[in-house]
């Protein structure tokens, strides 16, 4: 491989998998209506229904309230671009992403967060009752879920000696028993309790609800209207995505590329997208007999996901 | 003006000196046996002293900057131009101290110029002079203590200057030592505003004039943990375990009390002074992880922990300064500090907001700005030392991991609320409404500030090496703990790295992508501005939208057992029938629960018995002619009894 190529390589991969991200996020929330329709013994709109949402959104005249700053048009703008960097950062197609030295774990997380805290921001920015309480609710969860998180990264990581993603993915790659490991499980159990929480699906928010007291992501976003609203549909189910491709390739990697060769990387993508369809279908087969919770009941939860992942850690370093 | 002048010929001075140090890495002496009578002036200032000084110095030139235009709003007069430069100078000298009578001179002349400074609205405003009593007891009975410890070092060393005393007190029996470490960690603690020692802090930070908070929260407090450094690593040359598990926990329990009291605090510099807690408690965690690392041998982790902290400690003088400076130019735009009476500002006062924005942004760690690196660097100590095979730290590293992840996101809650219910919305009170913007040299000073929270952020390989040199000279004996490759940051011998200029330009890169994408999709590009929708209502005014109060209610719900907020509800019936209601009044405070558990009830013992004593001193002549018989017979009869 010549060094131009080993340049290309990964920027190639990267652009593909934000690419491959964009347009597949759309279809996996799509996914997840279809099945939730079937067991509810409805037929339920086609798989493409929210890619032609967006479409339609994006027609529509743009507006902005009255009251609000330059924070208003620039949330959705810095979800999507925060996420899509994300995306690129991520070893989910290839293990070899652009930037991949420096795609560490904490810094993923950190770039989540810079483009929720702005929309929580844009919330406030109205000045209507509802983006407020939307706000506020989707911040005291965000904070909650923190802990659970950040333990979850010390246990995935304390394995692999390093908070580097790739190296994480490469770890399991040469040594398969790993996952079967307490320490491994306990971090996995935990990791999905708060992607449920911070990707905003049930039993913590219920992403299809307008019912004012129950809204949490709906209510926050409540004042986008047109292309505005698109961005922040297409960030959103970007980062529920992205959320559950980082969870396939630390259970199990299998299947990703190992190099950035288009053959390679066309493979990664299909078993990629197979293996999030599967984990998003099973998503929504478990809301469908989920009830969501009471927002006050909401930290019991992710207080359970805490001490998952904290068993995780101790129990790695117990079992040597 | 002229008082601004002379604290920034003393930064310049004093910078320059720190640099040449950090350059050369060689202490610059500086002795006079004639300036203080009978123990002389002994100046030493080493690398760590030097970083120190350069962090007083980023934050002193742009507070005084600030403080010109402020001076109208409670920093005028003769008494606060005469007593910032010495404030300043002080804390630039304190570092650079090479003994313990220096140490202590200069440690006392910053505690008494700034309880003047924090005294200077006094005129105005009752609230001020309880919590100047505040401060003042607190940090005398700080200066006490860090007395006594010094004490214990230097009568076994038979020396005041701190080479001797670092040479001598190898040899200290351990429980003495023990001793020192502990009763100097609760003195500069106290200084450092540490949980439960930290209840001056959101007394004195609100009342005092917010140039001078700004120096107070970025510098002073500061100079409280490198008095911990200077002690626990310098002068006693660390310990054993369980001296830095106490560390930890101290630093734990500071930054989720901290940042719990800030996100349900409504008074914008209280939730400030709160978050300085919350701060400090991050650099205290990395602290003792260091220590703890020292400990157990492994001193690559210990350097990694150091350097956390004092990246943690630059990053939080920057925002803190800008922030406790933004709230000041808001206390000078509306009259108001009360985040409840605040609102709109950004439209109203767009440069000073957009750069509060960014600062609260810094605070809450997101990339690409400095408190992001900060973070990284405490996380990446503490995972890299999950396995250090010492059965209490394997059980504190991810405690203190949790500790750090809850206080992340509680900051968040509490710099959304500041800056969401403070900057955006609509205005909610008259003093909001017709706000302007400040004068440019107070924005200038904010925004220096906010530059090098960006600068730090973006390129934080410019400050690292300064900030090795320090470490080292803090603990001997140790290599280069993290690298410069290319742009990006790399931890020496362990897996770790980062690329933070990348990730900027990648996130930069990315926003213009997306907002040329948007404008290309949309037919019609320029937005309409409408109503706001709010669900269908019509008619939207200020006071159906989210309070501070209201923003911090699920966490208050939550977290119910430490914040224990005091509720009030009256509601008054129409005389008619009860079922008829009239009005309803509702007031809810949170009160500081440590203050109520551990100061009040000492505080109301002590009052009580003052009570009594009065009764004794009722001013009756014949009470007193009576005191003096019995005294006189009580003294007569043990005399008797005793021969």
């Amino acid at each position: 491989m010549t060094a131009a190529s080993q340049m290309i390589g990964p920027i190639v991969a990267s652009f593909t998998q934000v690419i491959a991200v964009a347009g597949s996020g759309l279809i996996l929330i799509g996914l997840l209506r279809k099945v939730r329709a079937h067991l509810e013994g409805r037929v339920g709109a086609p798989l493409i229904q929210p890619l032609r949402d967006v479409r339609k959104l994006f027609r529509k005249e743009r507006l902005r309230p009255d009251q609000a700053t330059w924070i208003f048009p620039l949330a959705p703008v810095v979800l999507v671009a925060t996420v899509g960097a994300a995306v690129a950062i991520t070893p989910l197609i290839t293990t070899h992403p652009a930037m991949g030295s420096g795609s560490d774990f904490f810094a993923l997380i950190y770039l989540l967060l810079a483009g929720s805290t702005l929309l929580a921001l844009a919330g406030l920015d109205a000045g209507t009752a509802f983006g407020g309480m939307g706000s506020s609710r989707a911040v005291t969860i965000g904070a909650l879920a923190e802990p659970a998180l950040l333990v979850t990264i010390l246990a995935m990581s304390a394995a692999a000696h390093s908070s580097n993603v790739p190296a994480i993915v490469h770890a399991t790659l040469s040594d398969p028993a790993s996952v079967a490991t307490p320490q491994r499980l306990f971090a996995l159990g935990a990791l999905l309790v708060v992607i449920v929480a911070e990707g905003g699906r049930l039993p913590v928010d219920n992403p299809a609800t307008h019912l004012e007291l129950t809204m949490i992501h709906e209510a926050m976003v409540l004042e986008y209207a047109g292309p505005d609203l698109a961005l922040v549909s297409v960030g959103e189910a970007m980062r529920l995505t992205l959320l559950l491709g980082l969870f396939v390739n630390l259970v199990a990697p299998w299947g990703i590329a190992t190099t950035t060769g288009a053959a390679a990387l066309a493979v990664g993508l299909v078993v990629l997208v197979a293996k999030v369809a599967v984990v998003g279908a099973a998503l929504a087969v478990f809301e469908v007999f989920t009830a969501k919770v009471r927002l006050f009941r909401v930290p019991e939860l992710l207080a359970g996901a805490f001490v998952l992942a904290l068993l995780g850690v101790v129990s790695g370093v117990v079992v040597r | 003006m002229a008082a601004a002048l002379l604290c920034w010929g003393a930064c310049g001075l004093e910078a320059a000196a720190a640099v040449r140090v950090l350059a050369s890495g060689h202490p610059v002496v500086l002795r006079s046996a004639e300036l203080l009578a009978l123990t002389g002036v002994n100046i030493v200032l080493t690398p760590l002293g030097a970083f120190f000084v350069l962090l007083v110095a980023m934050v002193a030139v742009p507070a005084t900057l600030h403080g010109i235009g402020y001076a109208p709003h409670g920093l005028s007069g003769r008494m606060a131009a005469c007593t910032v430069p010495i404030f300043v100078t002080v804390l630039l000298l304190v570092p650079a101290a090479g003994s313990v009578a220096t140490f202590m001179v200069l440690w006392e002349l910053m505690a008494l110029s700034s309880l003047a400074l924090v005294l200077a609205d006094q005129a105005r405003r009752e609230s001020v002079r309880s919590a100047g009593t505040w401060y003042a007891v607190i940090t005398h009975v700080g200066a006490a203590l860090i007395l006594v410890a010094f004490l214990i070092l230097a009568a076994h060393s038979g020396s005041q200057t701190f080479v001797a005393l670092r040479t001598s007190a190898r040899h200290l029996a351990l429980p003495w030592r023990s001793l020192a470490f502990v009763v100097a960690l609760v003195g500069f603690g106290s200084k450092a505003g540490v949980v439960p020692f930290h209840v001056w802090l959101p007394k004195a930070h609100p009342e005092a004039p917010s140039p001078v908070s700004a120096l107070m929260s970025g510098a002073m407090v500061a100079l409280g943990v490198y008095g911990i450094v200077l002690f626990g690593d310098v002068l006693l040359g660390g310990g054993p375990v369980w001296w830095w598990l106490v560390v930890l926990a101290l630093g734990a329990a500071s930054a989720l009390y901290g940042s719990l009291y800030a996100a349900s605090s409504t008074d914008l510099k209280r939730l400030l002074a709160y978050s300085t807690t919350d701060n400090v408690g991050l650099v205290l965690l990395a602290l003792g992880a260091s220590g703890l690392f020292a400990a157990t041998r492994h001193p690559l982790l210990a350097a990694l922990g150091m350097v956390g902290a004092l990246v943690l400690l630059l990053n939080h003088a920057a925002f803190k300064g800008a922030l406790f400076l933004s709230a000041g130019s808001v206390q000078t735009a509306t009259g108001s500090r009360d985040l409840d009476q605040l609102g709109g500002l950004l439209r109203r006062m767009p440069q000073s907001g957009a750069l509060f924005l960014v600062a609260a942004a810094a605070i809450c760690a997101l990339p690409p700005l400095n408190g992001f690196i900060g973070e990284w660097l405490l996380f990446q100590s503490l995972l890299h030392g999950v396995d250090i095979g010492n059965t209490a730290g394997d059980v504190a590293i991810p405690l203190a991991v949790a500790a750090m992840a809850l206080t992340a996101g509680l900051t968040v809650v509490a710099f959304v609320k500041a800056a969401g219910i403070g900057f955006l919305g609509r205005p909610r009170s008259t003093g909001a409404e017709s706000a302007t913007e400040v004068p440019g040299t107070m924005r200038f000073a904010v925004g220096l500030l906010v530059g090098v929270c960006v600068v730090l952020g973006v390129l934080p390989t410019l400050i690292l090496p300064a900030v090795e040199r320090a470490v080292r000279a803090a603990l001997p004996g140790v290599r280069q703990v993290t690298l410069t490759h290319g742009v990006g940051l790399q931890l020496v011998g362990l897996r770790g790295m980062l690329e933070p200029a990348a990730l900027a330009a990648a996130i930069v890169a990315a926003v213009a992508g997306v907002t040329a994408l948007r404008r290309i999709l949309s037919r019609r590009p320029a937005p309409t501005v409408v109503e706001a929708w709010g669900c269908g209502r019509q008619l939207q005014t200020a006071r159906m939208q989210y309070t501070a109060t209201s923003f911090a209610e699920p966490v208050g719900r939550v977290f119910d057992d430490v914040l224990r907020p005091v509720h009030d509800l009256d509601i008054s019936h129409a005389a008619e029938s009860r079922y008829f209601v009239e009005a309803v009044s509702y007031r809810s405070a949170v009160d500081d629960s440590i203050e109520r558990v551990l100061y009040r009830p000492p505080i109301a013992a002590v009052r009580r018995w003052g009570q009594l004593a009065r009764h004794l001193q009722p001013g009756s002549v014949h009470r007193y002619l009576a005191y003096g018989f019995g005294a006189l017979v009580v003294v007569l009869a043990a005399v008797a009894v005793l021969r």
